[in-house]
């Protein structure tokens, strides 16, 4: 168990410094092949020579890419001195570059918006996972009658429409017909009950969609698991039909379930584009949009690096948890 | 209902539904058929017979001919999670100690299974949940009929696994099932039938998944065990080999009927029906010339959506073209007794005269085998 958790470990560092060296490559070799100067998106379109020499000289720009790469490294554990031009700034740990467009470092950009991201992913989350397994589970228990063509119906229009379609036909509804939600952005510690129904929305609309994905999967599986000769077994040993369902059947059914929630979960930390977009929610998605418009590309990076750190990790714990589950990933 | 009861409890006088059996085990007319989009699947198509405690009763029979059906009927597992699929159709009467289970109430049902009656199932890996230890399997199956807790469960259990012959019972019983070995397997699950000592005990090609090694061990454990508990067994197999060695009493099944039953013996010895002869000429044995040819039984086993008119085995008998005696080919035969046999329980459902079928086996078959 101990190796299995180093072996997984140590895959997710790699995995990591891989997704950090090909996203610094694209984003910072390319445009020195491609001859547009990353100094020049720094300082302007009408700069003299000397301010962007010295730009060059205080990002490291002139340096060769794999020393441009070990800087960013060596920033991202140690902090990072920015100096050159007259000017210096300090980058403290974790320095995850230097924006562009806003003289500041990125991580204290990125640390104010991941929270927002997060409550948004983590309140949909819980949402779409209760009601897709559920209504999944029920589908399949009712295989054939009108409630299950009627739910797989429903899910199958919540995997097709758009999330700026939901978006804003629940805003129209429930914000400015009904009036029972809010626009997004009270603090929770300002006003709570403000907080919650300016969530509301995005999380309903957010876990709809997921949630029409999981109420397949959840059908299919148990409906699988279903037929497995385990389950005759625990009806044969007299056991009640909610234990044959709620424990051996669900325990099977979950496997699969955890596997897409670890990715889905670790993507939308990087961001939910769309929904944040529809509801203004300042999380990072709506940076990532703002930072790609504004092409400051330390951001865009950063914003990269939080998605794919956020993916490996979520990927780290669901293969934890397998572990805890499926006895035979534990053992061998 | 005419229909139903015309071939009643095959062979023997239809008792009115109001006198309760005297056997342990009295299946009467059993039919369980599947609607599918294809037709009505006709299973198993009116199926009798009686079993009393410490007997064994071996059905044999090829793959679909109806044998797994039966045993899952009785336990009553068509009629639990069946979730919005096509129902399966079930008449009959299945009397359990006194007790009439298809019109019992359902969760009286569920409590008689896994305490009363129990079942082993071919294939233990996958017949175990492999996310549970062997010993909470076990443990699950006893406390679900007796009011104990989870030390007394556990000391149960390892007291089944010592019984099974489980080495290290205290050890393995926190083991998982892909921990075991498939004879270890097979015997950790009639460790979990027999936890509750139940008086019925069926077997569903217990000794298919296994190596031919662990096989024999298996049949001496069920054998032992039987001796011990002195419960009714129902072994199903496709294998006569399996029968010779456990059964008391046999009833070899064809699409979904029974073509012969009665004292193994008598089955083996003076077997009555063409389709028993096929299954006896198929079966390997040592003490035959390495140069005689198995003789297998032609064609495959009929659909049982359009079972033939008359006799299913009718396409594949080799004695099909032997004059039928006394009813028209078209005609089902029904299951009679066969003259002369000692305590008149053997019984075949055959076209052929008696006569004509005694002079086959003893001329034809019988020197051959």
């Amino acid at each position: 168990m101990f190796a299995y958790i180093v072996r997984r470990l140590f895959a997710a560092i790699v995995m990591l410094l891989v997704v950090i060296l090909v996203t610094f490559g694209i984003f910072f070799a390319i445009p020195k092949f491609t001859g547009t100067d990353p100094a020049l998106m720094y300082v302007g379109k009408q700069a003299d020579p000397e301010a962007i020499e010295g730009i060059r000289q205080k990002l490291g720009l002139g340096k060769p890419i794999l020393g441009q790469f070990w800087d960013f490294v060596s920033g991202l554990f140690a902090g990072r001195d920015y100096s050159g031009g007259g000017t210096s700034a300090h980058c403290p740990a974790p320095c995850f570059g230097y924006s562009f467009k806003h003289d500041l470092p990125i991580w204290p950009e990125l640390k104010d918006k991941l929270p927002v991201t997060l409550t948004l992913a983590g309140g949909a989350c819980v949402l779409w996972v209760i009601g897709g397994v559920l209504t999944g589970v029920v589908s399949a228990l009712k295989r054939g009658t009108l409630w299950d063509r009627t739910a797989m119906t429903v899910a199958l229009a919540g995997v097709s429409l758009p999330i700026y379609f939901t978006a804003l036909l629940s805003l129209a509804v429930f914000k400015y017909q009904l009036g029972w939600a809010e626009s997004a952005g009270t603090a929770f510690g300002d006003d709570p009950v403000g907080w919650f129904r300016g969530m509301i929305l995005p999380w309903v609309t957010l876990a709809f969609l997921y949630a029409a994905m999981y109420a397949r999967l959840t059908r299919a599986t148990m409906l699988e698991v279903l037929g497995e000769d385990y389950i005759r077994t625990a009806r044969a040993k007299g056991l009640r039909e909610p234990v044959v369902i709620g424990k051996h059947a669900m325990r099977s059914t979950m496997t699969p379930i955890l596997t897409i929630l670890g990715m889905d979960l670790g993507a939308l930390v990087g961001g939910a584009i769309l929904t944040e977009t529809a509801f203004s929610i300042k999380g990072l998605g709506a940076a990532a949009v703002t930072a790609i418009n504004e092409r400051d590309l330390p951001m865009i990076l950063g914003v990269t690096l939080i998605t794919a750190s956020a993916v490996v990790f979520a990927n780290v714990v669901v293969d934890l948890l397998y572990a805890v589950i499926d006895p035979r990933v534990r053992l061998s | 209902m005419t229909d139903l009861h015309k071939t009643g409890a095959v062979g023997e006088p239809v008792r009115p539904d109001t006198a309760p059996p005297t056997a342990y085990l009295d299946v009467r007319d059993l039919r369980i058929h599947f609607p599918t989009d294809d037709g009505l699947v006709k299973s198993v198509d009116g199926l009798s017979f009686r079993l009393e405690r410490g007997k064994t009763l071996g059905i044999v029979g090829e793959s679909g001919s109806g044998k797994s059906v039966t045993s899952l009927g009785i336990m009553g597992l068509h009629t639990v999670g069946q979730y919005g699929r096509g129902k399966a159709r079930i008449s009959g009467e299945i009397w359990l100690n006194g007790k009439e289970l298809m019109t019992a109430d359902p969760d009286e049902v569920r409590r008689l299974r896994g305490r009363e009656m129990a079942m082993i199932f071919q294939d233990p890996l996958s017949a175990m949940h492999p996310y549970f230890t062997v010993g909470h399997q076990i443990v699950e199956a006893y406390r679900v009929h007796n009011d104990v807790d989870k030390k007394t469960g556990r000391k149960r259990a390892v007291e089944l696994l010592d019984r099974v012959g489980i080495p290290q019972p205290d050890r393995r019983v926190d083991d998982y099932p892909h921990q075991f070995s498939g004879g270890m397997r097979q015997r950790a699950m009639i460790a979990m039938a027999l936890v509750n000592n139940p008086d019925l005990l069926i077997a569903d090609e217990p000794t298919t998944a296994l190596d031919v090694t662990v096989q024999a061990q298996i049949l001496d454990l069920i054998r032992d065990l039987q001796k011990e508990f002195g419960s009714a067994v129902i072994v199903i197999t496709h294998d006569l080999g399996v029968v010779a060695e456990l059964a008391d009493d046999i009833l070899v099944m064809y699409g979904g009927r029974c073509v012969e039953r009665g004292p193994a013996e008598q089955v083996f010895h003076t077997p009555q029906h063409p389709y028993t002869w096929g299954l006896l000429g198929s079966m390997p044995r040592i003490d035959r010339e390495q140069t005689e040819r198995l003789i297998p039984v032609k064609g495959s086993p009929p659909s049982l959506i359009n079972v033939p008119s008359g006799c299913a085995f009718n396409p594949r008998c080799p004695y099909a073209d032997v004059p039928a005696d006394g009813i028209t080919r078209t005609e089902r035969p029904e299951l009679r007794p066969v003259a002369g046999a000692e305590g008149g329980r053997h019984h075949s459902a055959c076209h052929m005269s008696q006569e004509e079928r005694t002079r086959i086996w003893t001329e034809e078959i019988a020197p051959k085998l």
